[in-house]
């Protein structure tokens, strides 16, 4: 398998593909740049274990730190407020289709995003959100930061095993915290 | 469109060559309207008589697209890349080609309820006579036909009858495929609009088919005590030759039970059935067992259990020949629609056809006479069963184990699973003689086999899961209610009046395919979660047998637990996909019985009435077929939202309300002609839910309707409140655009509430006499003293 193949093998898209993501400062660099990122999370990131964390509290760590507001999709709106964190909820196609309309002011009432961090969705379904805003979106950057490849993404981390995952969020976080 | 309607009557008329009395002859029109039936303004409407409607709907519910695919690949010009909204070489873009292969989906489900239809009631006419009366329930349900009726403004008295509105339906299905053509429509709201064309004709199809079959074989006729069915693979007799009937068109599976009633071999031969020809076999004879939903054709082949495979149409694995022969079973095809390659048997003799079939000279083979398949089968069980002794291709634990070792890890299982299921893993516990991954799997496996393509060691996956959870599987014994057909009118007299003032909190129709991201289990939880708070639950189809599969404490399943009678707490099972209409047809009957609004061909005013009166919403949790496709959206235009499970994204096509966009949700007061607020409801009409918890809170969400009374909403809300503190863990945010008074305040919440519509700034509002439509605006306001 390449880097750039779908994680579902015949999820294949089209002509435009995500580039692919081998370090995660591109990550940190793009938040860096962005004028406005959101984050949206599934359901899935309070299932998938990292090993000392669950992701869901991984999230949580790197919205504090980036100050990234964060939309909770799916039932996962519990289990951030849980552990302290108060997301924005949203159903994910009601998220997906809001990033879609160049006219929505956001969250806030402040205007539409640049910037859209997505993980922890089901593999096709936060494909199909991801399609949707490459096609209606273009005033978007997306980012997958699941460690399977997101073809409709901008970017995307490619297909990883949990530990190099794991390393990339890693770095991710330790950059965040370095200021670099 | 243009439907003849020539009426002959000669009382006497003497010639030369005859003397004729009493001659009547019609062509055409069948019915027409009498005092007591009025005809609307849109009897049989063409492809733009409701636009209008549609557009109305469509400003509000906006067409969110997903692209699938981001090229067209639809003729020579292309592939054509239509990559951010970039036009084809046809000058499509990209959100009409969506809206155009979502059409193309609806006309291919709409063909096959409609084709289905016309085969059925060609088939019920020259068995049964064209005169033959249709009767879905005496007189316990006189407004029989209430989706015909409603499109066509025609009904049905006989089975003759039927025939003139199949003839309507295919020229409308004839004109809209034609759309789909390169060069046609290219504005993705028309295409839209015909998608929903495509969808309300469907359900005439399917009410046309479901009509014939039920008056034609006596099915149960609006019945709530229909009898209940054995339903689960463990319910199959193994120790008696058995006969397994796959597909949607059951003459051949009657023609089964037929043989054996007619030549005393009842109890003999066990008759079973998977997917929409088990429901209606076991409402021909109840005694017929439920193997289960679709998903479940290979592990029950791969059993070994069938002696004999028939086939009709719709929905059969298209290598289920294949699969047969692994087990040495024979497959008899038994529609036009689905030949499998096999030799045409139809005129030979049935004894001769046996004969190949128990000698293994023939695989299988083709035999369109339904009579003929019940001999030809019951023959060939009866003495196939002793030679094959149930032989399986499910192997052994030590041979998975073994198999297990030649797993590479390599992941090309999983990342074929539609379910992303952990094959690898699972494989990897296998190897070192634990099986308990691989039976967890079973329970979310959708059966498809798509890891074994996907395997380069060409591992048996699916039957090594099958093999883990083999004494699971063997476990399987449910109750499914028979599907009892129509809603009577009774029961819509009775519950007419709680459900529009909302004090029955919704109507949820769980319906479709079986293609579910975590087990059918989830639709039993959804089913009775429901029931429990007094929620009217209907099911159909795939989604009616996963249903009942659950036990409580005391071993019961929620068809014994909950009654069959539409009611606040009931649980139906309406029937088979072709009974769907009996769901959209309570809508519309609540309308047309309990509200006395006109019904023959006033399509319009009955949807607006729905839209915005009664909190149906349908829920396909495991949609996967371009049938659910073209059902849901015939759903959408009567104003009935639909939920899907997450798979059903892949439709590409949401139909999303925007709740922060105040204007899209004013209606006309009927009573005095302003537009009034009143807030998102239903707030969607399509809408892909990631999990069961957000689809639950959102089921609840859709059921509130602009016409309900304070008491109502107040039931509303407890329920959507409720639901979202219990799977949210927290209020829900847009309470106060629920709230119109503080009367629609639940009382236990109220400090609660209050706080919040305090600092939400919440103004109190009017509750309307609703309507999207100004011609029923009663008194206009200038015309007001």
């Amino acid at each position: 398998m390449s880097m750039g193949d779908p994680w579902q093998t015949a999820e294949i898209p089209g002509p435009k593909k995500a580039l692919v993501m081998t370090k995660p400062e591109i990550v940190t660099a793009m938040i860096k740049r962005a004028r406005r990122p959101i984050l949206i999370v599934g359901h899935r990131a309070a299932e998938i274990d990292l090993g000392e964390e669950l992701l869901i509290d991984y999230l949580i760590r790197f919205a504090k730190k980036t100050g990234i507001p964060v939309v909770a999709t799916a039932h996962i709106l519990g289990e951030f407020l849980k552990r302290g964190f108060k997301p924005a909820h949203m159903p994910a196609v009601n998220i997906g289709s809001r990033l879609a309309d160049p006219e929505w002011q956001g969250l806030d009432g402040k205007g539409q995003y640049d910037l859209v961090l997505l993980i922890g969705m089901q593999y096709y379904f936060e494909w199909l959100i991801l399609s949707s805003l490459k096609h209606y979106a273009p005033y978007l950057k997306t980012i997958s930061l699941d460690n399977v490849y997101q073809p409709h993404a901008s970017w995307s981390f490619p297909n990883l095993s949990m530990g190099k995952w794991k390393e990339a969020l890693n770095v991710m976080m330790q950059k965040l915290e370095g200021g670099t | 469109m243009s439907i003849k309607n020539v009426r002959l009557k000669i009382d006497e008329l003497k010639t030369r060559m005859a003397f004729i009395k009493n001659l009547q002859l019609s062509i055409g029109r069948v019915t027409e309207e009498t005092p007591e039936e009025p005809l609307g303004p849109t009897p049989f409407p063409s492809l733009t008589t409701l636009r209008e409607w549609d557009m109305k709907l469509l400003k509000r519910y906006k067409p969110y697209y997903l692209p699938f695919c981001d090229v067209c690949c639809l003729c020579t010009f292309g592939k054509c890349d239509l990559t951010g909204n970039k036009r084809g070489a046809c000058g499509l873009n990209m959100s009409a080609q969506q809206s155009r292969i979502v059409l193309l989906a609806c006309c291919i489900g709409a063909a096959t309820h409609i084709g289905h239809a016309r085969h059925l009631v060609e088939h019920l006419i020259e068995k049964f006579g064209r005169m033959h009366p249709v009767d879905v329930g005496g007189v316990n349900v006189e407004v029989e036909a209430p989706v015909t009726r409603l499109v066509c403004g025609v009904k049905p008295k006989t089975l003759g009858d039927l025939e003139v509105v199949l003839d309507y339906l295919e020229n409308q299905l004839t004109h809209l495929l034609s759309i789909t053509h390169t060069g046609q429509e290219g504005n993705n709201l028309d295409f839209e609009s015909k998608v929903f064309h495509a969808g309300m004709i469907d359900q005439v199809g399917m009410e046309v088919a479901d009509l014939a079959q039920i008056s034609a074989y006596g099915f149960p006729k609006a019945d709530p005590e229909a009898p209940l069915i054995d339903l689960g693979f463990g319910v199959v007799d193994i120790n008696k030759p058995v006969i397994l009937c796959i597909g949607h068109n059951v003459p051949p599976a009657i023609g089964i039970v037929d043989y054996l009633t007619e030549n005393g071999l009842q109890g003999e031969v066990e008759v079973c059935g998977l997917c929409c020809t088990a429901h209606d076999v076991t409402r021909y004879n109840p005694k017929a067992k439920i193997v289960g939903p679709i998903s479940w054709q290979l592990r029950f082949v791969r059993s070994g259990v069938p002696d004999v495979v028939v086939v009709d149409e719709q929905c059969i694995r298209t290598d289920i020949l294949l699969e047969a022969q692994k087990v040495k079973a024979p497959l008899i095809a038994a529609s036009e629609k689905n030949c499998q390659g096999l030799e045409d048997r139809t005129n030979d003799d049935p004894d001769k056809i046996v004969e190949d079939l128990v000698n293994e000279r023939v695989p299988g083979v083709l035999i369109l006479d339904p009579e003929k398949v019940g001999e030809v089968a019951v023959k060939v069980a009866l003495k196939l069963a002793p030679k094959r002794k149930k032989f399986k291709v499910i192997p052994e634990v030590k041979d998975v184990i073994e198999g297990a070792k030649r797993c590479r890890q390599c992941y090309r299982c999983t990342r074929a699973c539609p379910n992303n299921l952990p094959i690898p893993e699972a494989m990897k516990m296998a190897a070192e003689g634990n099986l308990d991954k691989l039976n967890e799997i079973y329970d979310e496996c959708i059966g498809c086999i798509r890891c074994e393509h996907a395997c380069p060691e060409d591992l048996p996956i699916h039957s090594f899961i099958v093999k883990a959870a083999e004494k699971k599987m063997k476990n399987e014994t449910f109750k499914v209610r028979a599907g009892r057909g129509a809603i009577q009118d009774i029961e819509i007299r009775e519950v007419g009046g709680p459900i529009v003032l909302g004090e029955i909190p919704g109507v949820i129709a769980f319906v479709g395919c079986a293609n579910y991201p975590k087990g059918g289990r989830e639709i039993a939880e959804m089913a009775m979660e429901f029931a429990k708070r007094r929620y009217i639950v209907v099911t159909s189809g795939c989604a009616a047998m996963s249903a009942g599969t659950y036990k409580d404490e005391d071993g019961k399943t929620p068809y014994e637990i909950f009654p069959g009678y539409f009611d606040a707490g009931g649980l139906l099972n309406v029937g088979s996909c072709v009974s769907n209409p009996h769901i959209a047809g309570a809508a519309i009957k609540i309308a047309s019985i309990f509200a006395k609004r006109k019904l023959m061909g006033n399509y319009e005013e009955i949807a607006d009435y729905v839209l915005n009166r009664v909190g149906a919403v349908g829920v396909a949790w495991g949609a996967m077929s371009q049938k659910a496709a073209s059902i849901a959206s015939g759903f959408w235009r009567l104003g009935v939202p639909v939920v899907v499970g997450p798979h059903g994204i892949k439709y590409r096509r949401m139909l999303l309300g925007r709740a922060d966009k105040e204007e899209d949700w004013y209606v006309y007061d009927a009573r005095t002609g302003e537009k009034v607020y009143v807030g998102p409801a239903p707030e969607h009409l399509f809408y892909a839910a990631e999990t069961k918890e957000e689809a639950m809170v959102m089921i609840a969400k859709l059921c509130m309707r602009p016409n309900d009374t304070t008491k109502g909403r107040a039931i509303k809300l407890t329920h959507y409140i409720d639901l979202h503190k219990r799977l949210y863990g927290t209020m829900p945010e847009d309470i106060h655009l629920f709230v119109r008074t503080l009367a629609d305040i639940p009382i236990t919440m109220k400090d609660e509430i209050v706080k919040i519509l305090e600092e939400k700034g919440w103004k109190e509002r009017p509750i309307p006499d609703p309507t999207l439509l100004p011609r029923l605006i009663r008194k206009r306001k200038e015309e007001q003293p």
